[in-house]
């Protein structure tokens, strides 16, 4: 089955599309050897950088690069706009829903979220009931996936507010861009995205504990060098000019977290992790974990340490939490929700797993837990014997999934061997949470490099591009 | 400020690299030892084999010390952690883990010699491309040196990176010296024999100081000379007075920029006076093998002290 797409660039019925009317003159000016020629300097200057990442349950794993495609990926000013007050709605109300529901709970007493759904979930952190984070911000570092299917139809097709990754890649890819086009620059104004570490940098300084004296100790927590988003955690600690630190690095100390230097112990006000919640802290959740800090918990119920983002974060962007988005909104917002989700049948209702059962060659399943496109089935995509397969897996446990139409994402072409050709994509913005909301223009493009594939997930043979938007 | 475990991480990663071109100038001094004396080709691979302490793990591995089997173990064998390639990739392991006190420059320059040499060393070395392949090594590590006093701040990060770079050299120095110890003994019987000089010539080439030898001292080779310039000689960069007065050096910056000295500073410091104060003279009185022993064990003493005073053991 293919699907009729939208091209953002050259849609077949309306023909070019402004946003990339200057691009594609200068581009109808270029050789096409020459091309070619900055999509390998590309690769060599990514490889030499090591921007690489490593792919988990591969033998060979080490370290690969993620593909990049020098065909920006072009959104206007207007389109931006629009755009971003649907994230800042979402943002907010993400935020409140997770207040909330560490507190009185009053959008499950009001029954709009049904009881079991947080109760039974395993994203849900009971350690979390009745704490304050400082700031009473719970997700500060969030990415909202959002796929487009015409040229008025944006959906959510999920919230990140627990790690979201892939930022410094949205940094890299610009920077290589400018580094290939200086020229492009030139000619079209884009607005920038490289401040992105010092607003992260600032937005974590404004949520320190209250009882921080002075300037903020900031540090970036990281599983370690073989984590696959370690050049990430590198990364981002280095542009923002703070330590980069793993567990054994930290211990609790008076009270507070401290980190080994080397001139004894220094306390670290604010603490941007990226390991799981469960890593956390040996005392409260995972016993055997050696990536966290044992009492780290105990120093944050005290109000004397920031972790960002929260624990328990991630009951705001579960999968089965996702369907039940536009009632989150509408009901902390008291608007109806800017940017719309995606039509999801819980497969835990019997109504709607009868008929995802009966439509599973046309539907994209998810498990409620996975990530990374692991777990998943594309029903157009897949065999008559991969969906009787998978009929069983949901027939046996329906809670475990959800499903959504396979839609029709929008494309963007890419340069192939053969000239440009179009690929789907999404969009990733990168959103920050403090006393004010700021939205980078642009975010991290995924695409999928296969002709007609769906999935643009890096770990599923994805590639990214640059990210426009226009200052027009 | 800097965490302990960058400071560990710095230090290793200059010990590595350090190394891994050690691990290339053994095998050629080995190799020019080879070439010009077949008979005691054996003799001189085992010499080698025992600078680079490897010779147990090597007899474990091989029965024949030939070029090929050497070379093999020395430089691209990652099961032995000496090795050129097991040394660059922990040195970059550890970059890695501190990438973010390193110049873009350094970094680069390091992930560039692993990825070179891993392409390089992937397969066996042919014995016609030895030589080319012991200049690649070196090259890449000259690369990394050069990108790194090029582009890195004076500060705690350079002192951590330069005790390790000096704590590895002034080891690998006195045990290329202790194994070779006895060709430098006035003994009779050997004295100026062609042998010797080969002997001479090779302990000279393994430090890369044949030719910077005949520009301090007469044109043959004297074995109190040869030890004097390894041991004691100011100017020459992998002597041990050399290594010393920059290890002293760094570590006073560190005393001076955290206000406090520790028991690394007072082994360094007495290590310096000793070598300062010591003429070749006496030293080959009181036993050449003896002195060099002693320092071996104080250097990896101070190894071991800067660990521990600065949080990173």
């Amino acid at each position: 089955m293919r699907l009729a797409a939208f091209d953002e660039m050259l849609p077949e019925v309306s023909g070019l599309r402004r946003p990339y009317s200057a691009y594609d003159r200068w581009l109808k000016e270029q050789d096409p050897a020459r091309l070619t020629e900055k999509m390998q300097d590309a690769e060599r200057v990514f490889r030499k950088t090591g921007i690489t990442f490593a792919v988990y349950g591969e033998q060979e794993a080490s370290e690969r690069l993620i593909p990049f495609d020098i065909v920006p990926r072009i959104i206007s000013g207007n389109e931006w706009r629009r755009l971003t007050q649907g994230i800042e709605q979402r943002v907010q109300a993400l935020n409140a829903f997770l207040d909330d529901i560490y507190h009185r709970q009053e959008i499950l007493r009001a029954g709009r979220v049904p009881r079991e759904l947080i109760a039974k979930n395993e994203a849900f952190l009971p350690e979390m009931i009745g704490v304050r984070p400082p700031a009473g911000v719970y997700t500060h570092i969030i990415g909202v996936d959002i796929v487009r299917i015409s040229e008025d139809e944006f959906y959510v097709l999920e919230d990140n507010a627990r790690t979201p990754s892939g930022v410094s890649y949205m940094l890299e890819n610009r920077e290589t861009m400018m580094q290939l086009f200086p020229e492009l620059f030139q000619k079209i104004k884009v607005r920038p995205v490289e401040n992105y570490p010092q607003l992260l940098r600032q937005s974590l300084a404004a949520v320190r504990p209250q009882s921080t004296k002075g300037t903020p100790t900031i540090a970036v927590l990281t599983p370690g060098s073989f984590n696959s988003a370690y050049f990430e955690h590198a990364f981002l600690a280095d542009q923002m000019g703070v330590q980069l630190v793993e567990g054994q690095d930290l211990r609790v100390v008076d009270g507070h977290v401290a980190m080994r230097t080397t001139e004894g112990y220094k306390q670290i006000d604010v603490l941007y992790r990226r390991v799981d919640d469960s890593f956390l802290d040996p005392l409260t959740f995972r016993p055997d974990s050696a990536l966290g800090i044992p009492g780290i918990m105990d120093v944050y119920r005290a109000g004397n340490i920031t972790i960002a983002n929260a624990p328990g974060t991630g009951i705001a962007d579960d999968k089965a939490i996702y369907s039940y988005m536009p009632e989150i909104v509408e009901f902390y917002t008291g608007r109806k929700a800017i940017l719309g989700n995606i039509p999801t049948w819980r497969c835990s209702e019997p109504d709607s797993l009868k008929y995802v059962l009966e439509h599973i060659d046309e539907l994209v399943i998810k498990e409620v837990h996975g990530s990374g496109g692991y777990g998943m089935l594309v029903g157009p995509a897949a065999t008559k014997k991969e969906c009787e397969d998978f009929s069983k897996k949901l027939a046996a446990k329906p809670s475990n999934y959800i499903a959504q139409p396979t839609l029709a994402l929008s494309t963007c072409p890419i340069l192939t061997d053969k000239g440009l050709a179009p690929r789907h994509v999404d969009l990733r913005p990168y959103v920050l949470v403090s006393d004010r909301i700021q939205i980078v223009p642009g975010g991290l493009t995924r695409v999928a490099l296969k002709e007609g594939s769906l999935v643009v997930n890096s770990s599923q043979g994805g590639g990214t591009k640059d990210t426009w938007v226009l200052d027009d | 400020m800097l965490l302990g475990r960058t400071a560990n991480g710095l230090y290793w990663m200059n010990r590595y690299i350090e190394r891994a071109e050690n691990m290339a100038r053994l095998v050629d001094a080995g190799l020019r030892m080879a070439l010009t004396r077949t008979q005691s080709a054996s003799e001189e691979w085992n010499s080698v084999l025992l600078s680079a302490g490897s010779d147990v793990a090597f007899t474990q591995k091989y029965q024949d010390y030939t070029a090929a089997n050497v070379a093999d173990f020395l430089l691209r064998d990652t099961s032995n952690p000496s090795s050129t390639m097991a040394a660059i990739e922990t040195a970059r392991n550890n970059a890695r883990m501190v990438r973010t006190a390193l110049t873009r420059e350094t970094w680069e320059s390091i992930n560039e010699a692993w990825m070179s040499l891993k392409r390089m060393l992937a397969r066996p070395i042919d014995e016609r491309d030895l030589p080319s392949v012991l200049d690649a090594i070196k090259r890449e590590t000259a690369l990394i040196r050069g990108s790194f006093y090029g582009t890195m701040l004076r500060n705690e990060i350079f002192d951590f990176s330069q005790l390790g770079t000096y704590v590895e050299r002034a080891d690998n120095t006195a045990r290329i010296l202790d194994v070779k110890y006895y060709v430098l003994l006035p003994s009779i019987s050997w004295v100026g024999s062609t042998l010797d000089n080969y002997q001479w010539e090779s302990i000279l080439r393994s430090v890369s100081a044949h030719r910077s030898y005949r520009w301090v001292y007469d044109a043959d080779y004297k074995p109190t000379n040869i030890a004097d310039y390894l041991i004691l000689n100011v100017r020459m960069p992998r002597s041990l007075t050399f290594c010393y007065r920059f290890l002293a050096e760094h570590l006073k910056f560190l005393g001076d920029d955290y206000g406090e000295r520790h028991a690394c500073h007072a082994t360094a410091d007495k290590t310096q006076a000793m070598l300062r104060a010591g003429s070749i003279k006496d030293i080959f009185d009181a036993g050449l093998h003896e002195f060099l022993a002693n320092f071996i064990r104080d250097n990896t003493r101070l190894g071991d002290e800067i660990a521990q005073d600065y949080r990173f053991n």
